[in-house]
């Protein structure tokens, strides 16, 4: 049996403004084990981002009960450097703000940005990098604290074409190498099978899990390797019709 | 890290064309300033124009002179220059005060709203016999004036800026579970740092329009009072003099922030 690490149990979101209530999620049930890669997958504007919020305890569910075991590290779409911090102290951040900015710690972020190909980059500032060198940077910084589950929201989608296909292997070689649990949500249907162990469909606002899939890709990993593969495009008009549907 | 420092000859070429220009607008900008007051010296030295009524700039520098030998040139600049530096650095420093209290509680900052966007509005001039009332003749009064002009625009600046922070940082150091000082001094603060600069760049010009206003109401000396004085007793000269005394130490204010401006960018890097 493995371990759940983060379960939704009939969660609902409801959100409040002057000028009305809108649901955002009702019945939203789903799990994610330990050591997984799962990826989420909605229409535009079902409510993705306020998944990963909740999940993050950002915000507090209208209803229902949240669980997590371990703690959170959350990627956003664009890399959300400081321009004014080099790279170093920006993966320094969360460990000050965690209050955990101590030699040790900071060796271990340290190590990891040079095991990850950041090492001459370090004292550099981030307009200096690549926009793919900047994202790594900033995965680097969600792993500084050794979080257990990694929250990943849309992560690629500020990247052009080329740059995407080069930091999405980075990043899932990275995770899968640290052994990561990861939550990623994405619009991008090939993004999600070719990076995920699992996906999940979400529906329409109020958003639920409408399906759920195991990817049968066995011990493939690799996302370039996977978009080679026969079940790739079998996936993702399995995937693509039930988005539509 | 720094770039090798070979150029090829194109590029040696290209980088002397730009020096080229460089040293063009530099010689244009003496050149003009040469020539308006050459024109203005031959202007009343052929009679022209009346120099009583237009002074020239030997007679400005003569005033000068003059009043160097009175001893009462640095008296009347350094009276204006101190009460500008005062007024200015009391504004800048209450102006980010009271917009950090802005930022922290909506509430206040809502609360508060139209009594700024009123006291933005208001002329200052308008309360200058209240200021004469309450602070008397004296240098706190000219003071006053100096930081009530600068003050309204320092809070507004600086509020918009720390307003302006990205929110998807914020929400970054929220998911690292930051509190609310801790965005403020990681996020808030050195984000707003070009704003900072900008806003010393105008409220340098808002110290010398306070503290020359509070001259022309209260005044005993300085240069504002050189300028009321010389208008009363048409001494046309004294007030050119003033104007390009002022003309100087306003400058030289300025570039000394833009000096402070280069100084800290090098540690932040945009």
């Amino acid at each position: 049996m493995e371990q759940e690490i983060l379960t939704f149990t009939d969660v609902k979101l409801t959100y409040h403004t002057r000028r009305g209530e809108t649901t955002a999620a009702e019945g939203l049930n789903f799990s994610v084990n330990a050591g997984e890669f799962v990826a989420i997958i909605g229409p535009s504007g079902c409510g993705k981002t306020t998944l990963l919020s909740l999940a993050a305890g950002l915000l507090k569910p209208s209803a229902g009960v949240i669980k997590s075991h371990g703690s959170f590290g959350y990627m956003l779409q664009k890399d959300q450097l400081f321009q004014w911090r080099t790279i170093e102290k920006n993966i320094f951040l969360p460990l000050e703000i965690k209050k955990l900015n101590t030699p040790e710690h900071r060796e271990r972020a340290r190590n990891l940005a040079e095991k990850y190909g950041l090492k001459d980059f370090l004292q550099s500032y981030p307009s200096q990098l690549s926009g793919g060198m900047r994202q790594r940077a900033a995965l680097i910084r969600t792993l500084a604290t050794n979080p257990d589950i990694l929250l990943l929201d849309e992560p690629f989608s500020a990247l052009d074409y080329q740059t995407r296909l080069n930091v999405c292997e980075d990043v899932s070689a990275i995770i899968r190498s640290e052994g990561k649990t990861a939550l990623l949500i994405t619009h991008d249907i090939s993004e999600a099978i070719s990076l995920a162990d699992r996906v999940l469909v979400l529906s329409q606002r109020p958003a639920h899990v409408a399906y759920s899939h195991e990817l049968d890709f066995g011990e493939v990993k690799n996302p370039l390797k996977r978009r080679e593969m026969p079940q790739f495009s079998e996936w993702f008009e399995i995937l693509w019709r039930e988005l539509n549907g | 890290m720094k770039k090798a420092m070979i150029y090829s000859e194109e590029h040696k070429k290209y980088l002397k064309k730009q020096r080229l220009k460089i040293a063009l607008v530099w010689l244009l900008r003496i050149g003009l300033l040469a020539l308006l007051l050459g024109f203005w010296e031959l202007s009343t030295a052929l009679g022209w124009v009346d120099p009583f009524i237009m002074s020239s700039p030997s007679r400005v520098c003569k005033t000068i002179g003059s009043l160097y030998n009175d001893g009462t040139l640095f008296y009347h600049i350094g009276v204006t220059l101190l009460e500008t530096l005062i007024g200015f650095v009391i504004a800048v420093v209450l102006g980010v005060l009271i917009a950090l209290a802005l930022w922290w509680s909506e509430t206040v900052r809502r609360v508060l709203e139209p009594y700024i966007v009123v006291l933005n509005a208001l002329p200052k001039i308008a309360l200058g016999p209240l200021i004469i009332i309450w602070f008397g003749t004296g240098n706190k009064a000219i003071i006053f004036m100096t930081v009530l002009v600068g003050l309204i625009v320092a809070i507004m600046h600086m509020l918009s800026a720390f307003i302006a922070t990205d929110k998807n940082k914020i929400l970054l150091l929220k998911s690292m579970g930051a509190s609310k000082l801790q965005i403020l001094r990681k996020l808030v603060i050195p984000s707003s740092f070009a704003s900072f600069i900008s806003m010393l760049k105008v409220n340098v010009g808002m110290a010398w329009i306070g503290s020359i206003m509070g001259e022309y109401i209260v005044s005993r000396a300085g240069l504002g009072y050189l300028l009321v004085y010389g208008g009363q007793v048409f001494k046309l000269d004294l007030v050119m003099t003033a104007i390009f005394i002022l003309c100087i130490l306003a400058a030289g204010m300025y570039f000394l922030v833009v000096l402070l401006e280069k100084v800290l960018v090098k540690n932040t890097e945009s």
